[in-house]
């Protein structure tokens, strides 16, 4: 119970009235503290990658031997998972390594290392093309938001009629002013209701992390009480 | 001898003549910079700094001249002069940065005229070395804030643990939360539930996993299955841990499958494209989206969209809001995120520190319409009240604080 519940909780309360503390105290000694803590946090970030690796292993293993629906996808997954870690460690991230420079004399020590070479032809295009797909699906909800069924919604529309607008050139060839009318939404009324919900949502950070110091919210813990 | 005494005024005229018109001189064994000039420097600790900042500053008035000063620093024993700052009027003030308080500095100045010859550099004072301090004090409003902030938590926590009951407005995304489990028991599909896009150092990712006991707890309940997607390892650990310790409150550890919850990538497009996978493939019959997401928002929101399921988002990224809202059956905004946790479980505490978000949200609205009236005030009256430009003054220093 200790182990489980008081000493994590002990923990949360020390370092976060820690932390606090350190914000309002510029000395050397308390930013060599919030460097360490960081340093810490790196630590312990690389060693919970070594537990994503054992999850996505376990889970796409239980998936082949399971014979799932679509369980030649997690052969993929599990081939490209230890090929690109072995191309990591063999032949260097940055830079080419010297066994895989021997292996492969035409390699030169400025030449593109295999691991950044899958980074910039491999996995650099697939996520573009994820992320292109961002425009298709924006035109799918605007089209579907902009349905003026009720007042709120026409408001909308008019409103994001406008800005568009005045967000390109023909805009302005239109009506010389809309980019000021478009400037105007964005600044004020825009503002004011983002400011709105900013504050709430600040409110909402420090009351959670009041929470968390002084042990009333456990729930992150696991279980409720 | 009129020869001489022409000569002798000749020089005496291209001397005066070539004379700078203030301290600086030029004496026969070259340029000089008058003491007038260097008793005038002072050299100070900055206030609330990390011991690495000294504030050089000159009072004396000295314009037009084209004359150079160049500030040089110099560690003590050591021999090398480094130049700080370079100018050509006074008053000057120089703050130099990067020092070291375990260090002392000796300043020197010089001065250059118009063909380059410098004169000697000249010692300011003795040397000095900055000061680190102990605390911010232009965050002494922010700290008492945090202070009051927490009194209050504190104290209506206590009222509720004594009894006080509260009122909590109704949040209707919250409030579809056991119907949208109740729809995926019915149909016999899972219950998708993303803690995100961000870390465990993100507060909104706390929120998402602080929702995800009472969920787990719910679906637990009714034997539904629960996929819980992560693209961070620490995330993907906690939310193991909750699921697991809300199906063994539920009375159902039984249920609970650790595969459920895993990791998928930890890049940001790969995780968009892998949960809108899930989504397709498995056709979960409620998305929980709940916590920080920044551009793959859309793409998940839309996805879900798609297969039909009963979406119900939340975050606190405002440019994120307006997606999730055209997508989503219901969405959690900003605030309401934090207030979850309080809400589902209705634990008197957590109600406590919810109310405290309150009072203090409307204490910030009033200092704003204060701020706005005696502002508008202000400016009716010509701006000729001093003691409203005070408050304003005051108000503007809590705001920026």
């Amino acid at each position: 119970m200790f182990v489980r519940r008081t000493l994590p909780l002990l923990v949360s309360a020390i370092f976060g009235v820690a932390l606090i503390l350190q914000f309002f105290v510029p000395h050397p000694a308390s930013k060599n503290f919030y460097n360490m803590m960081l340093d810490w946090l790196i630590i312990v970030s690389a060693f919970t990658y070594l537990i994503a690796v054992q999850s996505t292993v376990e889970l796409h293993v239980t998936k082949i031997k399971r014979k799932v629906e679509g369980w030649q996808y997690s052969i993929i997954v599990l081939v490209s998972l230890f090929v690109t870690a072995a191309l990591g460690i063999f032949g260097g991230a940055f830079m080419p390594t010297t066994l895989w420079m021997k292996i492969f004399p035409s390699v030169k020590p400025s030449d593109t290392t295999p691991l950044m070479y899958t980074y910039l032809y491999m996995q650099m295009p697939m996520q573009s093309t994820i992320f292109s797909l961002l425009a298709f699906y924006m035109a799918s909800a605007a089209f579907r938001s902009f349905r003026a069924r009720s007042f709120d919604a026409t408001l909308l529309l008019i409103t994001a009629g406008i800005v568009t607008l005045g967000r390109v050139p023909l805009g302005e060839f239109i009506y010389k002013g809309l980019p000021d009318v478009v400037e105007w939404i964005l600044k004020y009324p825009n503002m004011a209701a983002q400011r709105g919900i900013l504050i709430g949502v600040q409110l909402g950070i420090i009351a959670t992390s009041i929470k968390i110091i002084l042990g009333i919210e456990r729930k992150y813990l696991g279980g409720g009480k | 001898m009129k020869n001489k005494i022409f000569f002798f005024i000749l020089i005496l005229l291209s001397f005066v003549l070539s004379f700078p018109q203030n301290e600086t001189v030029k004496d026969e064994n070259g340029l000089k910079l008058d003491p007038a000039i260097l008793k005038e420097f002072t050299i100070k600790d900055v206030r609330d700094d990390d011991g690495t900042k000294l504030e050089i500053s000159c009072q004396k008035i000295l314009e037009g001249e084209n004359y150079l000063f160049k500030l040089y620093r110099k560690e003590e024993n050591d021999t090398t002069l480094k130049v700080v700052k370079t100018f050509n009027s006074f008053p000057v003030k120089i703050v130099d940065e990067g020092l070291s308080y375990q260090k002392k500095y000796d300043y020197y100045i010089s001065v250059t005229d118009s063909l380059g010859n410098e004169s000697e550099k000249c010692l300011i004072t003795g040397s000095v070395s900055p000061k680190p301090n102990l605390f911010r004090t232009e965050k002494t409003i922010l700290l008492l804030m945090i202070i009051v902030y927490t009194a209050i938590i504190v104290f209506l926590v206590e009222s509720v643990r004594k009894g006080k009951d509260l009122f909590v407005r109704k949040i209707s995304g919250l409030d579809t939360l056991d119907e949208a489990v109740g729809r995926a028991t019915e149909m016999g599909r899972p219950v998708l539930y993303v803690p995100g896009s961000s870390t465990m150092s993100d507060i909104a990712t706390i929120a998402s996993l602080n929702i995800l006991g009472p969920v787990a707890k719910k679906i637990a309940e009714y034997e539904t299955k629960l996929i819980v997607p992560n693209r961070d390892p620490i995330v993907m650990t906690v939310a193991k841990e909750v699921v697991k310790e809300s199906y063994s409150e539920a009375g159902r550890p039984d249920v609970y499958n650790d595969n459920d919850i895993f990791f998928l990538t930890d890049s940001q497009f790969g995780y968009a494209a892998a949960v809108s996978g899930i989504m397709t493939r498995e056709r979960p019959a409620t998305n929980l989206l709940l916590g920080m997401f920044w551009a793959e928002s859309l793409i998940m929101a839309e996805a879900g969209n798609t297969t039909g399921a009963i979406q119900i988002a939340g975050t606190d990224a405002v440019t994120q809001l307006p997606f999730f809202i055209t997508s989503c059956d219901y969405t959690i905004i900003g605030e309401e995120l934090y207030a979850a946790s309080a809400y589902l479980s209705r634990e008197p505490l957590l109600l406590g520190t919810l109310k405290a978000q309150d009072y203090f949200k409307g204490f910030i609205i009033i200092l704003i319409t204060l701020y706005f009236f005696i502002l508008l005030i202000s400016w009716l009256t010509g701006g000729h009240i001093v003691f409203l430009d005070k408050i304003l003054e005051m108000l503007r220093f809590i705001f920026k604080s």
